[in-house]
């Protein structure tokens, strides 16, 4: 039995997997915190896992998360901080080693570590396509079968009811495979307030607070529009939510920090990667965001409520990654005057000698972009004539790596056969990568069953 | 009444970030007066041209009244989605500060709904 708080605080202590490791040590040591979540999960970050598993069995979760854990678990095990973290990626069993492993080095014992599994489908497939689930491409309408040889990664959005599980049976902290970004949040506000699931208006609400914090300190002055009014940006602070039992909460962060909360910083991140506003589907509800009522609550506090919610849809959406071939970029500063028409010059003497080594690309696989030369505000701002210099940034797409591997070996011979002007090759030869196809579906809930086991070290 | 060239830069803010093979872009106006305006003057029609070398599928307006903003989708505005592109802005990440340089037409009076604090 938990008895219900008034008030809990969630933190995202990070927003993607690369965020900046001083999110969840300052979280912990600057203020007062119940939560932290970790959200280290987007549609590339699955299919590069994937395939360092494929590399090293031992691998393929986000390593960051057993670093941070050996620096913040001390404190958050003084302060009673619980972790809800989507780092187990592709290989949940390597992520759950390693967090014994780090506990065990840093001299803890007593702890609960929940584990929940079921969100990867990669070797369903075939038994899924079966029973007639066709996971057609949701924004293209085709099918898998065209794909499915290169299917690289298939991992299913769960929901926040198995992580309010392992909180159940107390766990101190929960890792999960591909939970949603907004359930990590959503999750211990049902924990600790006892919400059903079927209370659609108070998890839509905690959804959208999931939603303002996922991609941290982006709620908290970063990336805004009035920049010069954002207070001390190497300081800034990683949000920090005070989160109601009656769905209201007040988005804020740690006194001292830098960054700024205002109605517009807010406001700013909640329309971020933004379909319908109306129907943000989620794996726990449906909300809407078009009923959501803001206000500023003292400086750097604005608070939220009259979030209204609907049952959630009966699909699970499915983020799959497939092998597409591969794409090489090469660049080249080339200096004025005539820097655009000399760039031209040097993309077609590339591609010729490319030909010429027998590896022809056909014009629509061929990429030139020159930066300086109004690539990011094109049609918008006017092109300058004659940028005193350009980045140069010549590319191709294909399916044979080799052929495109011909290109590394004739960027340099342009800085002497080539016209005059032309530097910046300090970087060396590029090698093609792999390009990485997206491919989002739809699953029946009934499809998935998600596993819950919490263990004690 | 006097009217004013304004960039939008100044009535409004934004953000934006990828959506599949396209992004979307957030607005907020900076007062109900303005939003009101913009509800008449930033249609998606108008986004669509000032997005005409950049968002090759199309625009989608959506609104949030409720938080005087709207919700602008731009298909096919990544040169072939996030993950396969080879374009520097691959997410759209400055497609909110590229709408923000839009020039608009506004009634004087309403420039002095915006607060500052």
């Amino acid at each position: 039995m938990n008895t219900a708080k008034k008030m809990i605080r969630v933190a995202n202590a990070q927003g993607f997997w690369g965020d900046s490791l001083l999110g969840p040590k300052r979280l912990v040591e600057e203020g007062p915190v119940d939560y932290l979540t970790f959200d280290y999960l987007s549609e590339i970050t699955m299919s590069i896992m994937q395939k360092q598993r494929m590399r090293d069995p031992e691998s393929g979760y986000a390593r960051d998360f057993i670093k941070m854990l050996k620096m913040i678990m001390p404190q958050c095990r003084d302060k009673g901080i619980k972790l809800i973290a989507n780092a187990a990626g592709v290989n949940a069993p390597a992520c759950l080693a390693a967090t014994k492993q780090a506990l065990s080095e840093i001299g803890l014992s007593g702890v609960r570590i929940g584990i929940v599994e079921g969100d990867d489908i990669l070797d369903r497939l075939d038994s899924l396509a079966n029973e007639g689930e066709e996971l057609v491409n949701m924004d293209t309408g085709a099918a898998l079968a065209s794909v499915k040889d290169d299917v690289i990664s298939a991992n299913v959005y769960i929901g926040a009811a198995s992580i309010v599980e392992a909180l159940q049976q107390g766990a101190d902290i929960v890792i999960t495979g591909r939970a949603s970004d907004p359930s990590l949040a959503v999750a211990p506000l049902a924990y600790e307030f006892g919400w059903s699931f079927e209370d659609y208006d108070k998890i839509a609400a905690a959804t959208v607070l999931g939603h303002i914090i996922e991609c941290g300190p982006q709620c908290t002055g970063g990336n805004y529009t009035d920049w010069r009014d954002v207070q001390d940006f190497a300081h800034i602070g990683f949000p920090v939510v005070e989160a109601y039992e009656d769905g209201s909460f007040i988005v804020t962060k740690h006194d001292g920090t830098g960054g700024l909360i205002n109605v517009e910083s807010v406001t700013s991140q909640l329309l971020y990667e933004l379909g319908d506003p109306a129907r943000y589907l989620s794996p726990d509800c449906v909300a809407d965001f078009t009923t959501i009522q803001m206000e500023q609550d003292g400086p750097n506090r604005v608070r939220v409520h009259g979030v209204k919610g609907l049952p959630a849809t009966d699909s699970f959406k499915v983020s799959m990654s497939y092998a597409n071939g591969y794409k090489i970029l090469a660049t080249l500063c080339i200096g004025g005057p005539d820097a655009i028409e000399k760039a031209h010059i040097v993309s077609d003497m590339v591609f010729s000698r490319m030909k010429m080594l027998g590896a022809d690309i056909p014009a629509e696989d061929r990429f030139l972009e020159l930066f300086g030369s109004n690539v990011l505000y094109k049609g918008i701002v006017e092109s300058p004539d004659q940028p005193h210099e350009i980045l140069m940034r010549l590319g191709a797409k294909g399916m044979d790596a080799n052929k495109l591997n011909v290109m590394s070996s004739e960027i340099a011979p342009v800085l002497t056969s080539g016209p005059p002007g032309i530097t910046g090759f300090a970087a060396g030869r590029s090698r093609a990568s792999e390009v990485v196809g997206y491919w989002p579906a739809l699953i029946g809930k009934d499809k998935i069953k998600t596993t819950v086991k919490v263990e004690e070290v | 009444m006097a009217t004013k060239q304004v960039k939008l830069m100044d009535i409004a803010l934004a953000r934006s970030g990828d959506k599949g093979n396209g992004s979307n872009v957030g607005v907020i106006a900076r007062s109900p007066e303005i939003y009101a305006y913009l509800d008449k003057e930033l249609t998606a029609a108008r986004v669509a041209d000032h997005f005409s070398e950049i968002a090759l599928g199309g625009v989608t307006r959506y609104d949030l009244p409720n938080l005087n903003a709207f919700n602008f989708i731009l298909e096919e505005s990544l040169g072939g989605g996030g993950t396969e592109t080879l374009i520097t802005d691959a997410q759209g990440k400055v497609h909110g500060l590229a709408l923000l340089h839009m020039v608009v037409k506004i009634d004087e009076s309403l420039l002095l709904t915006i607060k500052h604090d």
